[in-house]
């Protein structure tokens, strides 16, 4: 393989780990406080369907990107009032939020058009690639880091900030607790209920802003089943991560790459047939998941946050 | 704080019982306000999802159709639930179940021309199973061997599943006089369940509509479900380790093999269900076997709390939505979708009732909370 074909598989492959990215940094921030958050596809999608749908209504993309936001935030509220407060089962919780968002999503997606209409096959407005000057130029990786939307570049300061801000400050200090021992967080003044609200709410917005990305950027437009269980493939990646964002970086690259590779297969005519090569992802996604765990078992390595999945009661011993 | 909470010593009874009935009822006024904010009358609505369910003869054997593989997916994931296995899988093992009775149904007949339906639906029947239980067996024995997540992994696989079922029908499968159509050649006739009309001994209440001898398939495997998990000692080491893995461990039950047992027969319920819809419906393999019933699956298990019997009743309701829904789209031109918000919306509603089973809310003095404090 040449160089250029190497360097264009590499632009595809952050193109296509942008979403995985926001989502899974955005699982991470949930899971560190402790709470499970299966809802992921279903937050995505939604996200993907009310960005673009404002997109193509109001022509502005930051008026997308805010209304993402605020679908994956009171998305999230569901699911943290019924995780925290009624102390829901996490797991079913988190899978009706997909089944929710998977059906709501595909309900807006044809009503959301003009007149009331479907919004598949329409056009909008999208975030197209932007050139950063001086360093875009710079001799072979400027322009596969460098020439892309600005929803990539915001993905190339969330990582370093929310790596800094959960190992180097005291506010991810605190989250980390939250995570490991609610208990004694709790006896040390950190409130956890109120952490765990902020937490689930804010990875919420993540995960929408990543379903966002989709149909604003990476395929623009809708189509039902947009997201085609990338939520899932996030999740998977929070575990592969270890739960630390550079690494959930990494892997979203690998899977962007597996995707790219797919494409180049495909367009380039490949005698394998088309199903097989879109089976790659998932079966990857199993691969990495299992060597992953092997590491995990064999090594001494810290893995989930200690009371992931638990939910806090004061005064009651959890475990 | 006045308002405290109580850990109920048990379950309450009444709570049981109303929470899910509740559950709906706020589900569906909370999908009232959505349709109304889309400019839809809810109360129209309702009405025509309701009359397109069980208005008639017709409507009700297809909402009975529509149940059917509901009931069977839904027994397949609350088997494995019930030792909290999360087989969110049930969507991929009915796939290959109906790719692996597709197979027995397409080339059994040209190795033995003129087989009888008395073999041919049997062996389509363990097919099926074969099928659907082989591949719950992936990730059962990652998760019994290797501990690997098996959210992820079933999960993961239903994409693996509907890819290879329509590799096989646009590919090697396809009906050469198919004008294109994305399917296979249809079965021989020996291959088809019995719709229950043409059943003569039957009363002429099922006189009308595609219902089929596969509803009787969805009871009996209730009936097996039910003595298993409540009446044998297996059932028994099921429920144990559902409740305390650990103590299950200490007690010398062996969690692999259970993990194993267990996925065969979840991933076989749901390989029925494939087989349901390729002998029963469809007589072939082609695209829309797979539409979800094995998601939805997962809150028609929730909601009839994993009981095998509770399956039937919450899949009838289901299958009452998806139908009604598919009415909607017809005589209102609103999108089927709104079936699944409303599931959606009824499985959050459970969960946040399922609160008020466990827990009492009582409304105490100061002073009470304050000794409470001191001694718990």
């Amino acid at each position: 393989m040449d160089l250029a074909l190497i360097l264009s598989i590499f632009a595809v492959a952050i193109q296509a780990g942008t979403s995985l990215v926001y989502a899974s940094v955005g699982e991470i921030f949930t899971e560190r406080s402790g709470i499970l958050n299966l809802g992921v596809e279903g937050i995505m999608i939604m996200g993907a369907v009310t960005a673009f749908a404002t997109a193509y209504h109001t022509g502005s993309l930051a008026a997308a990107l805010a209304v993402a936001v605020l679908v994956g935030g009171t998305l999230a509220l569901i699911h943290a009032f019924l995780t925290i407060s009624l102390r829901a089962d996490q797991v079913v919780s988190g899978l009706a939020m997909t089944i929710f968002g998977t059906g709501l999503a595909a309900f807006l997606g044809q009503r959301l058009g003009p007149e009331g209409k479907a919004l598949v096959g329409m056009v909008g407005p999208r975030f197209r690639p932007v050139a950063i000057p001086v360093l875009s130029e710079i001799p072979v990786l400027g322009k596969a880091l460098f020439n892309q939307d600005l929803m990539v570049y915001g993905m190339f300061i969330l990582v370093p900030v929310a790596s800094y801000y959960i190992y180097r400050t005291r506010p991810g200090l605190h989250l980390r607790a939250v995570g490991e021992n609610p208990g004694t967080a709790d006896a040390l003044g950190i409130g956890v209920y109120r952490s765990r609200y902020l937490y689930t709410v804010f990875g919420g917005m993540l995960m929408a802003l990543g379903g966002a990305h989709l149909s604003l950027a990476y395929t623009p437009g809708w189509t039902e089943g947009i997201t085609g269980g990338r939520g899932w493939i996030a999740i998977a990646l929070v575990i592969f991560a270890l739960w630390n964002p550079y690494r959930a970086l990494l892997g979203a690259l690998l899977f962007g790459g597996v995707n790219a590779i797919q494409f180049r297969l495909q367009a380039a005519g490949a005698t394998i047939p088309a199903p097989f090569l879109n089976m790659l992802p998932y079966l990857f996604t199993i691969l990495v998941l299992t060597l992953v765990t092997i590491y995990e078992k064999t090594s001494k390595h810290v893995g989930a946050p200690a009371a992931l999945g638990l939910p806090y009661v004061r005064g009651e011993r959890t475990g | 704080m006045p308002l405290t909470l109580e850990r109920r010593m048990e379950p309450s009874r009444t709570a049981n019982l109303l929470v899910p009935i509740l559950s709906i009822v706020l589900a569906l006024a909370a999908g009232g306000v959505l349709l109304w904010l889309a400019g839809v009358n809810p109360i129209e609505t309702y009405r025509a999802m309701l009359h397109g369910a069980f208005g008639s003869a017709y409507a009700i054997s297809e909402t009975l159709v529509r149940a059917t593989p509901l009931m069977l997916t839904g027994l397949a994931v609350s088997v494995a639930f019930r030792m909290l296995f999360w087989n969110i899988g049930a969507e991929g093992q009915l796939a290959m179940g109906a790719f692996a009775a597709s197979g027995v149904a397409l080339f059994l007949p040209k190795l033995m021309p003129g087989i009888s339906a008395w073999l041919l639906l049997p062996l389509m029947l363990v097919g099926g199973f074969l099928g659907g239980a082989l591949w719950a067996l992936i990730p059962a024995m990652l998760k019994a061997f290797l501990s690997v997540n098996e959210i992820i992994t079933t999960l993961m696989l239903n994409y693996v599943a509907i890819l290879w079922i329509q590799y096989l029908y646009y590919g090697p499968w396809k009906d050469p006089l198919g004008f294109g159509f994305p399917g296979t050649a249809p079965f021989v006739d020996a291959a088809w369940l019995p719709r229950l009309k043409d059943t003569a001994w039957l009363p002429q209440l099922f006189n009308t509509g595609r219902l089929h001898w596969g509803l009787a398939l969805a009871i009996v495997a209730a009936i097996v479900v039910w003595l298993i998990l409540d009446r044998t000692r297996w059932g028994y080491e099921i429920k144990i380790i559902g409740e305390n893995s650990r103590a299950a461990r200490y007690a010398g039950i062996s969690i692999v093999r259970n993990i194993l047992l267990v996925m065969i027969l979840s991933g076989g319920l749901a390989g029925l269900a494939g087989f349901v819809q390729v002998a029963g419906i469809s007589h072939r393999l082609q695209q829309g076997i797979a539409v979800g019933d094995g998601y939805t699956a997962i809150i028609i298990a929730w909601l009839a709390r994993l009981n095998p019997f509770g399956v039937l009743v919450v899949a009838l309701l289901m299958a009452a939505l998806f139908v009604g829904g598919d009415q909607i789209q017809i005589s209102m031109g609103l999108p089927a979708a709104v079936a699944g918000v409303l599931q959606g919306a009824i499985l959050f509603c459970v969960l946040g009732g399922n609160f008020f089973t466990l827990y009492r809310v009582r409304w105490t003095s100061r002073r009470a909370v304050a000794q409470t404090e001191v001694t718990g």
